[in-house]
């Protein structure tokens, strides 16, 4: 019966493969909740770049400060642009029936986009535009096909224009290659961090769980040797 | 003083009697194993879903418009709501995890056979309505995948002849799922469905306390007892048994704690990631999958082409359990003992049912789909080799007492 097991947990993986067919390539987007300087960056670049469109309406400005370590004078002043007060929510500032009416759709809230989609579908989402006059807004994207957006970050990275072997080259832009990788990657990182504030704070507690849990067990476990003697 | 306390309180009700009859003196075979850890489990993830739900509703909204947003400020705002959050969510995947092996220790040792037919039928019972309570509750988080998870299994109902439409209709409380949804699965998970578990456990609990503990050799322990009346084999479950579920509890933890902390979303498994953006009823998720625990079943569903009969075997699937104890005509109970025949079965039911879990999270190709129906085969090839087998089973001599 064990043998059998072992066959089919190796088997699994497998069909899994089988299952899943063609991917998209996602490139890693490697970021770093610790780096505190990355993540307000990643604030400033959202704050600036997408927050006119995209709320991120689960989360408080007042957390977010906290989390990352804003002061609340820094907050106000260089990163809300709403007449929200910091406790509010982080709601955008364009209303969504007008939203609606401009893009076909309400942008969707980005508070939780990391966890639907996962970090590197977010880095390389936004590292995936390039230039296609079919499109309403002159863009496409690698990841996200017929994309409703503009490229907003475009006076950053440059103009993105696809090749005939599929790669893409940009020209232009305040940014070069390497700098536009990492503010990217600072945006990236915000939204993970958006999407679970807590992370952090849960791992390091999981640690202090389990470390208690290990020793109870051993004093359990001699519990029950002490008092099993006799049995037999 | 205490004693004249406990002496006034017994004259009333029997307060010591029934202690000593379910803990003090409740005689325990000696010789349980791993296996036996997952009852009392049962019992610690019952009280911390009871626990962690109340404190929950405290703070969730059950609305249409307020569902989501509330279990985010159940995430972020409330103190240690995330904690809360996903205790509960980590709880509901460890509850069939533990269930599921309380069912397989049962079905390997034989616990289900004479004379404890009704403990196995309150059991099944605890397993449809946990079953309900969980399908119930993953629709209140009112995500992409509880909205339309909910969707695709409520029309279930509708491939029933003749009164299919109307029923999902009484089910859903309107023509698609709804806020008059959400708000009736919230009354049946917080109040209704709890109410009849707790009910269903109490009544396990008194017919395994009537009949006493199967065990790993599936020997009647009553049949040897010493001048006392007390079984050779056995000891009182308090304090054996309640240090060494302590322990049992102690592992147990290591490993939920460890998921809760560090991987509460279960790899997707647990907490699906479509289920992070709101359930939206203009935009269908390209892949809708149950909940890893009701995959196998769902996997019946699929590998059968029409759409009643698949609703029928997967019913089937579940009630067959139910008759267990009377399809299986062998007088031997523990796997110890029985032939190697019973050994396979038992062997690759559980290899059908890991396979058909498995098939039901992944989407259907039409490969897949034959490899469904040759595993739901032997799912229910299972039942009926073990019913022609099990009269004249060729089984091994059983000790008289109980081995180590």
């Amino acid at each position: 019966m064990k043998k059998l097991l072992i066959a089919l947990v190796t088997l699994l993986p497998t069909l899994a493969l089988a299952a899943s067919g063609h991917k998209i390539h996602l490139e890693d987007a490697n970021v770093d909740l610790h780096d505190k300087a990355s993540l307000e960056r990643g604030v400033d670049l959202f704050q600036h770049y997408c927050s006119g469109c995209h709320s991120t309406q689960y989360q408080r400005y007042e957390r977010v400060a906290t989390d990352i370590g804003i002061s609340a004078d820094d907050m106000r002043n260089k990163y809300m642009f709403t007449d929200a007060k910091i406790g509010e929510l982080m709601q955008n500032a364009i209303p969504h029936k007008d939203a609606a009416k401009w893009f076909g759709a309400t942008p969707p809230d980005l508070t939780l986009v990391a966890r639907v989609r996962g970090e590197d579908w977010v880095y390389s989402y936004l590292k995936g535009f390039y230039k296609d006059p079919s499109r309403p807004f002159g863009v496409n994207n690698t990841v996200f096909p017929s994309v409703g957006m503009p490229h907003v970050l475009e006076e950053l990275q440059g103009t993105p224009v696809k090749q005939a072997d599929g790669s893409i080259v940009v020209t232009g832009g305040k940014l070069n290659a390497e700098e536009y990788d990492q503010a990217v990657r600072d945006i990236t990182g915000f939204l993970v961090y958006s999407a679970e504030p807590v992370q952090l704070e849960r791992k390091a507690m999981g640690w202090w769980v389990l470390g208690f849990l290990f020793i109870f067990f051993i004093v359990a476990y001699l519990l029950k040797k002490e008092y099993w003697k006799d049995v037999h | 003083m205490v004693k004249n306390l406990i002496n006034w309180i017994d004259a009333r009700i029997p307060m010591t009697a029934t202690y000593n009859r379910h803990v003090g003196q409740y005689a325990t075979p000696t010789n349980f194993n791993f296996w036996y850890f997952f009852g009392s489990l049962a019992m610690l993830v019952l009280v911390n879903q009871l626990l962690t739900g109340i404190w929950l509703t405290m703070n969730y909204v059950p609305t249409a418009e307020g569902a989501f947003a509330s279990v985010e400020y159940i995430m972020r705002d409330v103190e240690y709501g995330w904690l809360l959050r996903y205790m509960h969510s980590t709880g509901a995947s460890a509850f069939f995890v533990v269930i599921y092996l309380h069912m397989f220790r049962g079905l390997i040792y034989g616990s289900y056979q004479k004379p404890r037919e009704l403990l196995w039928l309150f059991g099944m019972l605890i397993f449809l309505v946990l079953m309900a309570e969980a399908f119930m509750g993953y629709l209140l988080p009112w995500g992409q995948m509880s909205y339309w998870g909910a969707q695709v299994i409520i029309s279930l109902f509708g491939a029933i002849p003749f009164i299919g439409d109307d029923l999902t209709l009484w089910i859903r409380g309107d023509y698609v799922i709804s806020g008059a949804t959400l708000n009736r699965f919230f009354a049946l998970h917080v109040i209704a469905l709890p109410l009849v578990l707790v009910v269903l456990v109490f009544l396990h609990l008194i017919a395994l306390h009537e009949v006493g503990s199967n065990n790993p050799d599936g020997i009647e322990i009553k049949k040897n007892k010493d001048e006392n009346g007390w079984p050779v084999d056995g000891i009182p479950f308090h304090p054996y048994y309640t240090v060494k579920d302590i322990m049992g509890v102690a592992g147990f933890l290591i490993v939920f704690c460890y998921v809760l902390f560090f991987i509460p979303e279960g790899g997707g498994y647990f907490l699906e990631k479509p289920n992070f953006e709101a359930a939206n009823s203009m935009k269908t998720p390209e892949h809708i999958a149950p909940v890893w625990y009701f995959t196998p079943f769902y996997a019946i569903l699929r590998a059968i082409p029409d759409k009643l009969a698949g609703v029928v075997m997967m019913g089937l699937s579940i009630a067959v359990l139910f008759v267990l104890p009377w399809l299986d005509r062998c007088k031997v109970k523990s796997v110890r003992y029985r032939s190697t025949l019973h050994k396979l079965n038992i062997a690759q039911f559980a290899v059908s049912f890991i396979v058909l879990g498995y098939l039901g999270v992944v989407p259907a190709t039409p490969t897949l789909t034959i490899v469904a129906q040759v595993f739901t085969f032997t799912y229910f090839g299972f039942f009926v080799a073990l019913w022609v087998y099990s009269k004249n089973e060729k089984t091994k001599p059983v000790p008289a007492r109980l081995t180590h």
